[in-house]
């Protein structure tokens, strides 16, 4: 008897350490994939605070971009450029994206073929690279049919349709966290669906969909690739002023300094990245600030 | 005597209010189908005079491309075999998955069976910031500050290759795994943990033999929509993969994948109507299409694992 109780003792304490052994090493290397993921945001985020202060001055949004004088050129007319076609993308895709959400989330009937039809569609939209909204809004709206060539509204245009799908889907998220009594209470009170719609619902989810949409907006202004194709490469030193002037923005004002050698251009990218990088941490601190805010279980 | 309420309630005024608003409502939504329909006739009609040129064997299958070379106007001059493209573009996407899928795989099993609500507070904003930083940024500083650090590592002297990019899309798209990941395994139900638990499993087991398993096809799909994304990433490549469409299979080289070569040509001249001009939209279109199996394929398994509960 004693020969065999005292080697199966012995075998479970050893499974016993063997397994609290690997499940420590297991939870130390969840660790490191945070501890990675950390270390190269704080790299990302240091170097170009350390080599964006170089140039971190007023000349940045006073100034003109300039090929002769990059030690003090600025960016003045791609920092412009981002704030029209941030607007006109605002205008458009908010608007729809958020009446789109509407009519799936209060209207749609998910039985019908048609409406399963439209959500994966969208869904699908969602995940198509952000190039080929520069071809489509290159091949109508740049060229082609409406043909008003390489202006601020095509720009707009190609960064709406790119984040339509995603102000879709975060404001149909939130009109789904309100709660069927709210409806219901107003409906019984006699009001139509669209004031209950207009009046109990979309209020009770605005903060969702201002989370959302300014996530998404921050995804627009940070965008480069769609707007090389509706051509806002050109080198452009003045500001734009209304929909159909030429224009530059501040992402592709950057892409545009990649090929220059001098260091002065590679400082002055830098204090764009900087500007860039500080509007953007901005725009998601509203929103984090926004949704940790007005966060509320019903 | 009685006789009922003085208004039929059946048959109050017809809101005709209501029913214009639904009409706008439904048009919106019907927008986003306009829009599929206006990518694929933008993608297909110059797609098809460019294939009244080229043939279609030739391009799939052809190993040279040479798109911008030659005279501008010319269709004959010039090679149009979209393989060393359609490589360089498999293998940037296959570095940024080896570094995505651990990393990204790793903190959604933190963030979803380890992490406190407080640490996940703070984590989640962290993984937030480096999906917002633009593609651009990304690509600069793969340029100019990880290429020279890997080509010291590694050893090679070329300034663009597909390591740097590759690596660093693979962070780009850590976020969108680590958080559909935790979606998936934070849709486990408790029961199942519980259960596991009671069975005397701790923490790593269940988490490897009972989460993850029942949260499998949410984690593919995530990956999927990671590979997604990888396929159609164009600043990042454009910048630090370099302009040279070649085909080969050594990471330490530079190569034009499909994106970069769309905006190395768009940032160019590409006349209306030329040769160039038009296989624009063929990349493009092969590019849809590719993006296009790959979501469908990330759609089916994100409903599928959404039914199992």
């Amino acid at each position: 008897m004693t020969t065999t109780t005292v080697p199966r003792a012995n075998m479970l304490t050893r499974t016993r350490n063997r397994d609290g052994i690997t499940s420590a090493v297991f939870a130390a290397l969840l660790w490191l994939c945070l501890a990675l993921i950390c270390i190269f945001l704080f790299f990302v985020l240091a170097v170009i605070v350390q080599k964006g202060l170089a140039r971190f001055d007023a000349n940045l949004v006073t100034h003109q971009p300039s090929k002769i004088r990059p030690e003090t050129a600025g960016v003045q007319s791609a920092l412009l450029g981002t704030l029209w076609v941030g607007g006109i993308t605002a205008v458009i895709a908010l608007p729809l994206g958020i009446a789109a959400a509407v009519y799936l989330e209060e209207y749609a009937n998910p039985a019908k073929w048609w409406n399963r039809a439209i959500e994966l569609n969208i869904q699908n939209l969602a995940a198509v690279p952000a190039v080929i909204y520069g071809i489509l809004t290159l091949g109508f709206v740049v060229r082609g049919p409406v043909s008003i060539g390489a202006v601020v509204m095509a720009g707009g245009v190609a960064l709406a349709l790119l984040i339509l799908p995603v102000i879709i889907i975060t404001t149909r998220e939130a009109l789904r966290s309100v709660p069927r009594e709210i409806r219901d209470g107003s409906l019984a009170l006699g009001a139509t669906q669209w004031q209950t719609t207009w009046r109990q619902v979309l209020p009770a989810a605005v903060p969702g969909i201002a989370t959302g949409s300014i996530l998404a907006m921050s995804r627009a202004i940070g965008e480069a690739a769609p707007l090389i194709l509706v051509g806002a490469t050109t080198f452009v030193t003045f500001n734009p002023d209304g929909v159909l002037s030429r224009y530059t923005t501040l992402p592709v004002q950057i892409y545009n300094l990649v090929p220059q050698d001098r260091d002065a251009f590679r400082d002055l990218a830098y204090a764009a990245i900087l500007l860039l990088i500080v509007v953007l941490l901005a725009m998601n601190a509203v929103a984090i600030w926004l949704r940790n805010r007005y966060q509320r279980r019903w | 005597m009685w006789r009922g309420p003085s208004i039929d309630l059946g048959q109050q005024h017809p809101r005709h209010g209501e029913r214009v608003i639904k009409v706008v409502l439904v048009g919106a939504a019907w927008l986003s189908v306009a829009v599929t329909i206006g990518i694929v006739v933008s993608l297909l009609a110059p797609t098809v005079t460019f294939f009244t040129h080229v043939g279609i064997v030739d391009f799939l299958f052809g190993t040279e491309w040479t798109a911008g070379f030659g005279n501008k106007f010319s269709w004959t001059d010039k090679a149009w075999g979209v393989l060393p493209l359609v490589v360089a573009t498999a293998i940037v996407t296959v570095i940024a998955l080896a570094v995505a899928v651990p990393l990204g795989l790793g903190a959604a099993i933190y963030l979803s069976e380890y992490a406190s609500e407080r640490v996940r507070k703070v984590l989640k904003p962290i993984l937030e910031v480096l999906a917002g930083v633009p593609t651009v940024v990304y690509g600069f500083l793969a340029l100019t500050i990880f290429t020279p650090i890997f080509a010291h590592v590694v050893r090679f002297d070329t300034i663009h290759n597909m390591l740097s990019p590759g690596i660093v899309m693979g962070f780009m798209i850590v976020p969108t795994i680590a958080s559909l990941g935790e979606d998936a395994m934070s849709a486990v139900p408790l029961a199942l943990r519980q259960g596991s638990y009671a069975l005397g499993a701790n923490r790593m087991k269940t988490t490897l033999r009972v989460v993850f398993p029942a949260a499998l096809s949410g984690i593919v799909a995530a990956i999927v929509l990671g590979i997604s994304r990888a396929v159609g990433e164009t600043m990042i490549v454009t910048i630090a993969a370099g302009s040279r469409a070649q085909l080969t299979f050594d990471p330490r080289e530079g190569a034009q994948t499909m994106t970069g070569f769309i905006a190395q040509i768009a940032s160019g001249d590409a006349p209306q109507g030329s040769p160039v001009y038009y296989s624009l939209f063929a990349v493009g279109a092969l590019l849809f299409a590719i993006t296009l199996l790959i979501n469908l394929a990330s759609i089916r398994l994100v409903r599928k694992y959404r039914q199992v509960y």
